[in-house]
């Protein structure tokens, strides 16, 4: 224990140098746009749960954007019976981890850990790697053990490298950007739209409340603004007498 | 109505305790901004409390259903989210408001003859506090509210001889776990916040026998009225309540401005990691403790183990907390507020707030060589501040005070 101790000591230095150094794209998040949420919303049903669960997140709730109950139980209930039902997955954590080396992840926070931008740039940034069990790698999660399950719709790409040098002298090749080497049946704009519409709902599962909360809180903070001003002239009121 | 009251009054001291406590405990009528402190620490204190009672309807205490139970409240229970985050930002709320808390008593000498035991027990409420904080944030279960747990507990281990023995009693087993989350609950929801609430009662008796202290530090008790009412002195109810309750509001809109825009606070009040579910097998690259931990993080990290062993880092950590204790005795000086101390008062104060903010961001950024060797030096300025203290009070400049107190 007392190692360990001194481990996490010495950890943060040791860390902090292999920090990612890919810069992230901005995902273009918008809770008020609900017809990308829901597009983005069946490209998670229909792509990304068969795999990942987001067993916190019911179906019914997915009403917050505009989806009616009998839309979601006709086109989006695969894995379930009731809209009440959370979204998981029928996929064994066992198989998965045989599979893939890791259980994918649980998706309904995801983008409260890792931030929508991290998310938005990993799935535009995978690239063929033949290194690989998958065959893909990932520009912003090196090694990763998920393949581009996107890849009939964004094609392949393939990194091209370029030379970098070191402070100490000693040349690096270093992932520069990613090329199309095979298109998909979409072009790169749209397939960029398509993910930019999935890390939107993504965004929305983190926490189906926000909205909610935007708009009480200016109802509140407008409601303290008056009581403030009642405090404020009962304040005076009292004081005046005190010298 | 009189009637009743009478009847009350016959058993039990009620219209004598409003007197007491309230409508004729007379107050400093030259309270200013810093005064507020006090009772916004009272405010949020019955927020946490009321916030934590709906918390705990809905919270499993279990290590497989604990991180599941909090985004169930988030998504749910009705305006869950917003127990949570009122919880979560009262947390690191309630920090703010002790450390400019204490930070007024130090600037104006309220820890001085004869206040030294409301000082103690204010001591020992950031000392509760500390511990209602750290074991409230395992409870999530998330990644950093496993690992800081494990480092934190880890420390104990570093004791030695009974380090080992100690922190697997803790535990209650070899690593974090549900034995660790368990305890840490009950010891969260009853056992702290009743030592908590017997220690403010404590802060506030003792405070309520000797009387406020002000801004100008003189004793309003020593020039009195016919009537034997101090002549500086205003009763406590209605002026402060009003006062309080205006400052109050002004709290709430900080408040509510970060609990509706900003829960998370950049990462400080809530981390990322933290919406990763614990996972005992999975270290996080970067562990970090919140935010009003991480002064004292950075002075057990500047301190080099001593043939191998991390306990004098440990050991100054405690210390730099303990020591606060010491203040009243520690400071020799003839007067009590900053308004009337001379320079080298002033300019002692100033580096110890430099050296505790700095220690604060250090605690955050990795421990790079430049970083652990600037931490080594504000540690020093930090531990300076305390020791040196009787030297430079005692031999400072000061002012004449005044008689009675100044606008």
């Amino acid at each position: 224990m007392k190692k360990l101790l001194f481990l996490f000591l010495a950890l943060p230095t040791a860390v902090w140098a292999a920090g990612p150094g890919v810069p992230l794209d901005r995902a273009p998040v918008n809770p008020r746009d609900q017809e990308s949420l829901q597009r983005g919303a069946s490209v998670f049903v229909n792509y990304c749960l068969s795999c990942h669960a987001a067993s916190y997140m019911r179906y019914n709730r997915m009403q917050d954007f505009g989806l009616s109950e009998a839309l979601i139980k006709e086109n989006l209930l695969f894995a379930a019976d009731k809209p009440g039902e959370t979204m998981q997955v029928a996929m064994r954590a066992k198989d998965a981890k045989e599979w893939f080396g890791v259980p994918p992840p649980d998706l309904s926070v995801i983008t409260r850990s890792r931030g929508a931008d991290w998310v938005y740039t990993y799935l535009r940034g995978f690239y063929r790697d033949n290194g690989r069990p998958m065959g893909w790698n990932n520009r912003v999660f090196d090694n990763v053990g998920m393949p581009h399950v996107l890849h009939d719709l964004q094609g392949q790409m393939v990194p091209v490298h370029r030379v970098e040098k070191s402070a100490d002298g000693v040349e690096h090749k270093v992932l520069d950007r990613l090329e199309l080497a095979r298109p998909g049946s979409m072009t790169l704009a749209e397939y960029d739209a398509l993910v930019g519409d999935l890390v939107n709902y993504l965004a929305w599962m983190g926490e189906p409340a926000k909205s909610e909360r935007m708009h009480l809180g200016v109802a509140v903070l407008l409601f303290l603004g008056l009581f403030y001003v009642v405090a404020f002239y009962l304040k005076k009121e009292y004081w005046k007498d005190v010298h | 109505m009189d009637k009743l009251l009478n009847w009350v009054d016959a058993r039990f001291p009620l219209s004598a305790s409003y007197k007491a406590h309230l409508s004729e405990y007379f107050a400093p009528k030259n309270f200013n901004f810093w005064y507020f402190f006090g009772s916004l620490a009272l405010l949020v204190l019955v927020i946490q409390i009321v916030s934590g009672i709906f918390l705990t309807m809905h919270y499993k205490p279990d290590a497989a259903l604990a991180f599941a139970s909090v985004e169930y409240i988030m998504r749910d229970v009705d305006y869950g989210w917003l127990v949570r985050y009122i919880h979560s930002t009262g947390a690191s709320m309630f920090f703010v408001v002790v450390y400019l808390h204490m930070f007024r008593a130090m600037i104006y000498g309220s820890y001085r003859q004869p206040r030294e035991l409301i000082w103690i027990f204010g001591v020992l409420i950031y000392l509760v506090l500390m511990a209602e904080a750290f074991m409230g944030y395992l409870l999530p279960w998330g990644q950093m509210s496993y690992w800081g747990a494990q480092v934190i507990i880890n420390l104990f281990a570093a004791v030695p001889f009974i380090g080992e023995d100690l922190s697997i009693w803790i535990r209650g087993d070899y690593v974090v776990g549900d034995a660790t989350l368990n305890r840490f609950f009950a010891l969260h929801v009853i056992a702290l916040p009743l030592v908590l609430l017997g220690l403010v009662a404590a802060h506030l008796v003792a405070l309520h026998e000797v009387g406020s202290n002000n801004p100008d530090g003189v004793e309003i008790k020593k020039l009195k009225d016919e009537q034997g009412k101090p002549l500086d002195g205003i009763p406590f109810h209605p002026y402060y309540t009003v006062k309080d309750i205006l400052g109050g509001v002004v709290f709430l809109m900080v408040f509510a401005a970060i609990v509706f825009f900003a829960p998370e606070m950049g990462g400080y009040f809530l981390e990322y990691n933290n919406f990763i579910p614990a996972d005992p097998l999975k270290t996080p690259e970067h562990i970090v403790p919140v935010w009003y931990f991480t002064p004292y993080y950075a002075i057990l990290r500047a301190v080099p183990p001593i043939l191998g062993s991390q306990f004098p880092g440990v050991a100054l950590m405690g210390v730099a907390v303990l020591i606060f204790f010491l203040l009243p005795w520690l400071d020799k000086s003839p007067v009590k507020s900053i308004r009337y101390r001379g320079p080298k008062f002033k300019i002692a104060l100033t580096l110890f707030v430099i050296a505790f903010i700095g220690l604060g961001i250090l605690g955050i950024l990795p421990a790079t060589e430049l970083y652990t060797w600037i931490s080594r030096v504000l540690s020093v300025v930090y531990f300076a501040f305390f020791l040196l203290m009787p030297w430079y009070t005692k031999n400072d400049t000061v002012k004449p005070v005044p008689e009675r107190v100044t606008k």
